[in-house]
């Protein structure tokens, strides 16, 4: 990076606690963020499984939608049921260009008693959604975006213990519930949600209570400050996609395996974008699809690999690729024609110019530990 | 006594009379953070001088390690498949790549001594 690209880049209200906790600051999304502290990636993927991990995710564009009826207003852009989302229940939902690409994915929350929902989008992604939902929407809604909020994301399996130290309504929260309370004396808004497949909570603050809520929760024995090298590879491992990576514009929700995001009303209805394209897609079959992989040896796959089959056609690409501390293996996942879809279907990623053998493998990586309502504490 | 020179691509290599052992600095190993995998080269094969002979991949990304003298690989390090994070706690000790005979003793002169490579580090 130079230095006049350095001096284009965006900080976060907790800029000043990642330079004293010894965070290595690299671009993402137009802002200095941590890849990581002290211990390493692997230590701090390690350690979000195993106790809790404290993320820095102000990076993410987070608005206010509010209007006679936002959640009909919205249903124009998401084939999400918005309006199923109720009272204090956050849902996740993919904002469709008018070719059924994917824009963007993104949280969408009601609040106990509030009229408005709260949408948290993509850092990278943020401007253009926000344009974009505020244009199209104009008439029928309003939107808000609060520039001056930051939001912190708390997880693994000791989130509940300490955030509850901070907010003892926390405790009492399952998967996907979102709620007003204070954290550490500071209003938020809490979801007890996340990107890594573990149970955890992300924080919605103001940038003035960041710091000092930040220094609160990292007080505490469990936890320890994660940066976005280990956000990524405990994402890939939860197999959660990655915007600019794993989804884009010139990809539908079918061949994404995000179907479950499209609602059941939604799809009798045929009245979100591109319904018919992307419910013919459904029907007939998509010409990819995104599929988990897990290569036979130690080397890892990278982001751009090709995918081969066994007579070395290329059949596809890798979209995300690493090494999984926690599978302790090679993980990645990517797209390929749909004929070689099935878990188990033999294939060769092509590194470095040599097929690597791997095969099509079931996601999550790493079971995903959710606190859901109807199975309390499931271990997966 | 054996002689270290070093390269500007973070690259050791200690001279044992016509035999050199070849490994990434403290350095690199830092940058790169933890090791997950390395691709070795095997013996037989000759190198040029500066030719990618080598990789590593730690959890972030893949890096390429280049040969820093010309030669003939004689064998490489059977410890570091089972074993990869040794070249993050002794990157210029056990954590050694590969041993290969050299072409041209005169191929040293274009690298650095441990002076100058110390020199060359603070500068980056």
């Amino acid at each position: 990076m130079s230095d006049s690209t350095n001096q284009n880049l965006r900080r976060t209200p907790l800029y000043a606690l990642h330079i004293q906790l010894g965070g290595k600051m690299v671009p993402f999304a137009g802002y200095e963020l941590p890849v990581h502290y002290q211990p390493g990636i692997l230590k701090e993927h390690l350690h979000a499984r195993a106790q809790a991990g404290l993320f820095d995710v102000s990076h993410m564009g987070q608005a206010a939608l509010s209007g006679h009826d936002p959640a009909a207003a919205l249903e124009s852009l998401t084939p999400a049921d918005v309006r199923g989302v109720k009272d204090g229940q956050q849902r996740y939902a993919l904002l469709l260009n008018p070719e059924g690409g994917i824009k963007d994915d993104f949280m969408v929350a009601r609040l106990d008693g509030e009229s408005s929902l709260h949408l948290v989008v993509n850092g990278a992604t943020k401007e253009g959604d926000f344009a974009y939902i505020a244009g199209q929407l104009k008439a029928r809604a309003t939107l808000t975006p609060h520039a001056d909020r930051a939001l912190l994301a708390l997880q693994g399996p000791a989130s509940e213990k300490v955030l509850s130290r901070h907010a003892p309504a926390a405790k009492d929260m399952t998967f996907m519930k979102v709620a007003r309370m204070d954290v550490a004396g500071a209003p938020a808004i809490v979801s007890r949600s996340g990107y890594t497949g573990e149970d955890g909570f992300e924080i919605s603050i103001a940038a003035g209570d960041a710091e000092r809520v930040a220094r609160t929760l990292l007080n505490e024995p469990e936890a320890l400050p994660i940066g976005l090298g280990a956000r990524d590879s405990l994402r890939l491992e939860a197999g959660l996609c990655l915007y600019g990576h794993d989804l884009n514009e010139d990809i539908d929700p079918v061949s994404a395996n995000l179907v479950w995001s499209i609602g059941k009303r939604r799809k009798a209805d045929r009245d979100f974008p591109a319904a018919e394209k992307i419910l013919k897609l459904l029907s007939d079959g998509p010409r990819e699809k995104r599929i988990g992989i897990r290569p036979e040896g130690r080397a890892p796959a990278r982001e751009g690999a090709a995918i081969a089959d066994k007579t070395g056609r290329i059949i596809g690409r890798v979209t995300s690729g690493g090494f999984g501390p926690s599978a302790n293996a090679p993980v990645a996942m990517g797209y390929v024609e749909t004929a070689f879809a099935a878990d188990g279907t033999e294939i060769d990623l092509v590194v470095r110019g040599k097929p690597l053998p791997a095969r099509v493998a079931p996601m999550p990586f790493v079971p995903h530990r959710y606190k859901r309502a109807e199975t309390v504490s499931k271990a997966g | 006594m054996s002689e270290v020179r070093y390269t500007d691509q973070h690259e050791w290599v200690r001279i044992d009379g016509d035999v050199a052992t070849v490994g990434i600095t403290k350095y690199a190993a830092a940058q790169l953070g933890d090791v997950v995998f390395v691709e070795l080269p095997e013996a037989g094969r000759k190198v040029g001088q500066g030719s990618e002979i080598a990789v590593v991949e730690s959890v972030k990304a893949a890096s390429e390690v280049y040969a820093p003298v010309g030669g003939e690989i004689s064998e490489s390090n059977p410890v570091l498949a089972a074993e990869p994070a040794k070249i993050n706690a002794d990157p210029e000790g056990e954590g050694w790549f590969f041993r290969m005979r050299l072409a041209d003793k005169s191929e040293l002169g274009k690298l650095m001594s441990e002076a100058q490579y110390t020199e060359f580090v603070k500068s980056l």
